[in-house]
C-alpha cells in the first residue's frame, strides 16, 4: 500500500477546501470499501481526510414530511430507524439484505453510494479494465461476467454497481445533497450517477472535492407499500445477481403510481422508468407486470454467461410487484 | 499548495483505548486496527483470515459495535473504546457467558474463527437488545409492502435469526451448528438484559 497522511477535518467546508487544494486527496468515511481497494492497490490516495466525525450523523424530518438522512450514518443505524421501518420499509430491506453486521456498523450512506463496482477485472491490478486504467481494455467480455451488466453497458464496461442502499434510493427518488467548492447543490439519483460510454472511470458526475452531505427522501406516501427483494448466490452476505426495490399503489385494481429499480443489472441503480411508464392506468395483474417489465428489459444486451438474468429480472420483477398488488388488495 | 507525495511512510501518534488500557503508539497511518492490537500491542486473539472484510476473523467492538478491525485504520481508531476477545473475560478469569457457552457446546474445531465469532455474537446480542432488525425479522414482520410494527421491541433470537445475524463470520470447519447453538443458550439465559 502506498503511504498516506491522514487528517480529520473540522467541518465539511474544510473537508471540501483540502481535497480541493491536495493533489491525491480523498474522503475517507466508514472505509469498507476504500481500506480494501488500497490494499489491493487500486486506489492510492496520498491523504485520507476523514469525514466521519463531521456532523453529518443524525436522521431528521424534513420539510413536508420527508427525511433527512446524514451522509455520515452508519448503514445499521438507518436499517434500524423507527420511521425507515414504517415509512420506507423498501430502504430498510435493502441496507438490511446488504454485507453483514460489522459492515453495516461501519459503512455511511455517503460512501455506499459512492462504492465501486466489484467487477473481478477491476480489483485485479494484473489485470486490464478499461475502469481502474482507461484505455487498457476490457477482459470481461470475453471472460468472467456472468454477474455483470445486462443494461446501460458500453463496448468499454459492463461493470455493475453494487449496492442495494442506492437501489431503494432510486426507487424513493432520493435527493443527494453535495457540498463543493461552489458550494451546497442537490442532485437527483440519475444526475449522480454516470453511464460508462467511453469514460467508465467516471462513476459519478461528481469532482474529486465533492462531499456528499445528506440524502433526502420524499414524503412516503405510497413508498409505505414498498418492498426489496435480493437474489444472491447464498442466502446471506453476497452481493446481489439481481434485486428489485419497488413501491405500488393499485386504486380500484388499476395501478395508480409505481417506483421500480432494479441493482447489479447496470452500471448504475436502474430505474425502470419504461416499466413503469407502461403500468400507469394498467391492471394491477400478474399479466401486466411481465409485460411491463419485458418491455424494460427490450434494451438488454446480455451476453454469454448473463443472459440468464433476462428471465431472471422478468420473473423477479413480476413477483415483487404481484405480492405488492396482492397485499394492497 | 498540494501535497507532495512522499515514498516516507507518514506517522501519526495514535491513543488507542483497548480492553480499558490506554496506548500511545506511533504507527504508519497504513496500520490497520487488527494489525496494531496484534502486532504493536501484542494481543493476538483477534485473528487475521482474509484482511479483506470477507471473514469476520478480525471481528472486534468499536465503542459496543461489532466491526471488521482489518477495514479500520487504527489512526482512525484513535479515541474509540475497543474490546477484543481478550477483553470480554472478567479480571479473575471467568469467562464471558458467550465464552463458556462456545466451551460447552463445542461449538468449534480449530479455532481460528473463534475470536471473531464471539465478539461479533456479543454485538449480536446487544443489537438485538436494542431492537435492531435483520433481513429474517423484517421479513417476518413486514411482507412486502406490511407496516414493520415491531421497531423498538427487542428482537427474539432464533436459529434462523442467528445464523442471518452471524453471517459475516466464515467458519471453515463448518462448527456453525454448535456456534448457533452456543448464541442461543447466552440468549436465552441473558435475554433482553444483555449488551
Amino acid at each position: 500500500m502506498q503511504p498516506f497522511q491522514y487528517q480529520r477535518p473540522a467541518d465539511a467546508a474544510g473537508a471540501v477546501a483540502t481535497v480541493a487544494e491536495t493533489d491525491g486527496a480523498v474522503f475517507l468515511g466508514g472505509g469498507t470499501n476504500l481500506v480494501d481497494l488500497m490494499k489491493l492497490g487500486v486506489e492510492a490516495p496520498g491523504l485520507l481526510v476523514d469525514v466521519t466525525r463531521l456532523p453529518m450523523n443524525r436522521i431528521e424530518r424534513a420539510g413536508g414530511g420527508g427525511l433527512r438522512i446524514g451522509a455520515g450514518v452508519r448503514n445499521s443505524d438507518l436499517a434500524a430507524d423507527p420511521r425507515v421501518r414504517a415509512e420506507y420499509p423498501v430502504l430498510a430491506q435493502a441496507l438490511l439484505a446488504g454485507a453483514s453486521g460489522q459492515l453495516r456498523n461501519m459503512a455511511t450512506v455517503g460512501g455506499n453510494l459512492l462504492q465501486r463496482t466489484r467487477c473481478l477485472y477491476f480489483q485485479d491490478v494484473t489485470k486490464p479494465c478499461n475502469k481502474r486504467r482507461p484505455g487498457s481494455g476490457c477482459p470481461a467480455r470475453t471472460g468472467d461476467h456472468r454477474n455483470l451488466a445486462i443494461l446501460g453497458g458500453s463496448q468499454q464496461c459492463i461493470a455493475t454497481h453494487p449496492s442495494d442502499m442506492a437501489v431503494a434510493l432510486a426507487a424513493l427518488d432520493a435527493v443527494v445533497h453535495v457540498e463543493g467548492a461552489a458550494g451546497e447543490r442537490t442532485m437527483s439519483l440519475d444526475e449522480l450517477y454516470r453511464l460508462p460510454g467511453d469514460q467508465p472511470d467516471r462513476d459519478t458526475t461528481l469532482a474529486r472535492s465533492d462531499l456528499i452531505t445528506a440524502v433526502e427522501l420524499p414524503p412516503p406516501g405510497f413508498a409505505r407499500r414498498s418492498a426489496y427483494r435480493k437474489v444472491r448466490d447464498r442466502a446471506s452476505y453476497a452481493f446481489a445477481v439481481t434485486s428489485v426495490a419497488a413501491a405500488l399503489d393499485v386504486a380500484d385494481g388499476q395501478v395508480r403510481d409505481v417506483r421500480l429499480a432494479v441493482g447489479a443489472v447496470a452500471p448504475v441503480p436502474w430505474r425502470a422508468r419504461r416499466a413503469e411508464q407502461a403500468l400507469l392506468g394498467r391492471p394491477a395483474t400478474e399479466d401486466a407486470f411481465r409485460s411491463a417489465v419485458d418491455a424494460e428489459l427490450a434494451a438488454a444486451a446480455p451476453l454469454r454467461h448473463n443472459a440468464f438474468k433476462v428471465p431472471l429480472v422478468s420473473n423477479v420483477v413480476t413477483a415483487v410487484l404481484s405480492q405488492l398488488a396482492g397485499s394492497a388488495a | 499548495m498540494g501535497l507532495v507525495r512522499t515514498t516516507e511512510p507518514a506517522t501519526s501518534v495514535v491513543r488507542l483505548r483497548v480492553n480499558g488500557e490506554t496506548h500511545v503508539l506511533t504507527l504508519d497511518n497504513r496500520t490497520t486496527l487488527l494489525d496494531a492490537l496484534r502486532e504493536t500491542i501484542g494481543l493476538t486473539g483477534s485473528k487475521k483470515g482474509c484482511d479483506h472484510g470477507q471473514c469476520g476473523a478480525c471481528t472486534v467492538l468499536v465503542d459496543g459495535r461489532r466491526a471488521n478491525s482489518c477495514l479500520l485504520f487504527a489512526v482512525a481508531a484513535q479515541d474509540a473504546e475497543i474490546t477484543t476477545v481478550e477483553g470480554l473475560a472478567e479480571p479473575d478469569g471467568t469467562l464471558h457467558p458467550l465464552q463458556q457457552a462456545f466451551v460447552d457446546r463445542d461449538a468449534l474445531q480449530c479455532g481460528y474463527c473463534t475470536p471473531g465469532q464471539i465478539c461479533s455474537a456479543a454485538g449480536v446480542l446487544a443489537e438485538a437488545a436494542a431492537g435492531w432488525p435483520s433481513a429474517v425479522s423484517a421479513a417476518r414482520r413486514t411482507g412486502p409492502g406490511v407496516l414493520d410494527a415491531g421497531a423498538g421491541a427487542p428482537a427474539v433470537l432464533d436459529a434462523a435469526e442467528v445464523r442471518e445475524r452471524m453471517s459475516g463470520n466464515l467458519c471453515r470447519c463448518g462448527a456453525y451448528v454448535n456456534i448457533v447453538a452456543a448464541i442461543l443458550d447466552v440468549a436465552a439465559t441473558t435475554g433482553e438484559e444483555t449488551g
